[in-house]
């Protein structure tokens, strides 16, 4: 049986790893590489590295750094950050990392995603939607660069276009919870789930194991990603990577197998 | 010595590092002279079908991996792509295979599935061997390798199928003709199953 995957995501800021609240205020946590090599022992099921600089910057993605995580990585890696381009993305996918992640692309230039699918396979290409609440009335809206810049778009329809356009994978990064760890945002996520059939993984708002085994056991075969749960520890928010072993794991996935 | 073909595509590096920490020695092999010392052959391969061909086309290495594999039988293992490209064709593309397994590979029918995810079939999943095949030594219990594909190898002749995974159905998750194996898994990503496994072919 296909079991859901616990994914850990790690975001790269000014070349150290970093944890955000609120897509603000990053905290440094630790240096990426190591971070992979506990993640190795720990026999994580996938790993997440996002680049939180390259898009705002308008920078390359930074291919040295990518080749050693990938190089480093006993897991499947997906990257993202500044990529912008099917010559980015051929890059990428060559120097090892299973997936690619388009966000800001998504929303600026979605055939891309058809572009880089006709090369790299569909299955490599992963739309990632970065969603705020509204204040008023409440209505998700999609955001790029670093949840600064607007776009008017509903997650819905954007990851419905992005499963059209034949994106493999659709990430749904809830900017409100991002940090908060007092759980997934499951009204976001039932509606990106009743729209689309691709492999659907979240992120935002995990703060413990159990938040992982109710969006599990109310979502089936679905990507629980999570960025502070994995590298804090403690009401302090002490640096401490951390996942839970094959037997934790096998308790979290128990209603699903 | 282990040979890991370098023809652009695919986690070679990889490879490599899990070797080196198993004290097995390998070379990633960039010309057809290399390939003429290699005792077995690691094939990887990501990325769409028609892409990785014409990789291994435009690679100059073709003509001396058939020659090794074909004429003297040097044992050699394809993985995701890699294991696709040696059927004789594929829906996912227009160029030929290498039909060095008769078969061909097949988009998963998605009218038939009943959970809400369809494809790709992304994650880990069980792999259940034939019984006493070596490729799975001490991979006989609760195994679990990393996929990532919406294509499957569909095999003209049951005998080559090596192993099956279930996902809505069963279907052939590893195939082997003689000397030449394929994963449609990814060894080099699946921790210490995938280790085995590549352990497992360096000593046969």
């Amino acid at each position: 049986m296909l079991r859901p995957r616990i994914i850990p995501c790690l975001l790269v800021h000014n070349g150290g790893l970093v944890k955000t609240q609120k897509f603000t205020n990053p905290k440094y946590v630790g240096d990426p590489i190591n971070a992979v090599k506990i993640f190795n022992e720990k026999e994580v099921d996938e790993l997440i590295v996002v680049d939180i600089d390259a898009t705002v910057l308008g920078k390359e993605p930074n291919y040295t750094l990518i080749k050693h995580l990938a190089t480093e990585c006993r897991m499947p890696l997906c990257y993202g950050g500044g990529v912008r381009s099917v010559e980015q993305i051929d890059k990428i996918i060559s120097l090892g990392v299973e997936k690619v992640a388009l966000s800001a692309a998504v929303v600026e230039t979605p055939e891309l995603i058809t572009l880089a699918a006709e090369v790299v396979g569909g299955q490599s290409v992963v739309a990632v939607l970065d969603v705020k609440k509204r204040r008023l009335g409440g209505r998700y809206e999609v955001m790029t660069h670093n949840a600064t810049k607007k776009t008017g778009l509903n997650p819905v329809d954007l990851a419905k276009k992005a499963e059209d356009l034949g994106a493999g994978e659709v990430v749904i990064n809830s900017i409100d919870q991002d940090g908060a760890m007092n759980g997934y945002d499951f009204d976001l996520i039932q509606k990106v789930r009743e729209s689309i059939s691709l492999p659907l993984t979240v992120l935002g708002g995990a703060g413990s194991l159990q938040d992982i085994e109710s969006l599990i056991s109310r979502f089936g075969i679905v990507g629980a990603a999570a960025g502070s749960l994995f590298v804090f520890k403690g009401v302090y928010r002490a640096v401490l990577i951390n996942y839970p072993n094959r037997s934790e794991k096998d308790a979290l996935i128990k209603g699903n197998l | 010595m282990i040979t890991l073909v370098n023809y652009g595509l695919g986690n070679i590096q990889a490879f490599a590092n899990i070797y080196k920490r198993l004290n097995i020695p390998s070379e990633i092999a960039t010309t057809p002279e290399m390939l003429k010392r290699a005792e077995k052959i690691i094939l990887p391969g990501v990325g769409a079908f028609d892409w990785a061909m014409k990789r291994l086309n435009e690679s100059g290495l073709r003509e001396s991996l058939e020659e090794r594999v074909l004429v003297d039988k040097v044992p050699v293992i394809g993985i995701c792509v890699g294991m696709q490209m040696m059927a004789n064709r594929s829906e996912e593309g227009k160029l030929d295979g290498l039909g060095w397994i008769e078969g061909d590979v097949k988009r998963f029918d998605e009218s038939s599935f009943t959970q809400k995810t369809h494809l790709p079939h992304m994650g880990w999943n069980d792999v259940e061997p034939k019984e006493g095949e070596g490729l799975f030594r001490n991979l006989q219990v609760d195994a679990r390798f990393y996929f990532l594909h919406s294509y499957y190898f569909a095999t003209r002749h049951p005998q080559h199928v090596l192993s099956t995974t279930d996902y809505n159905g069963r279907y052939a998750s590893s195939v082997r003709r003689d000397n030449i194996f394929g994963v449609q898994f990814h060894p080099e990503k699946s921790h210490q199953w995938g280790i085995q496994l590549l352990k497992n072919f360096a000593e046969m």
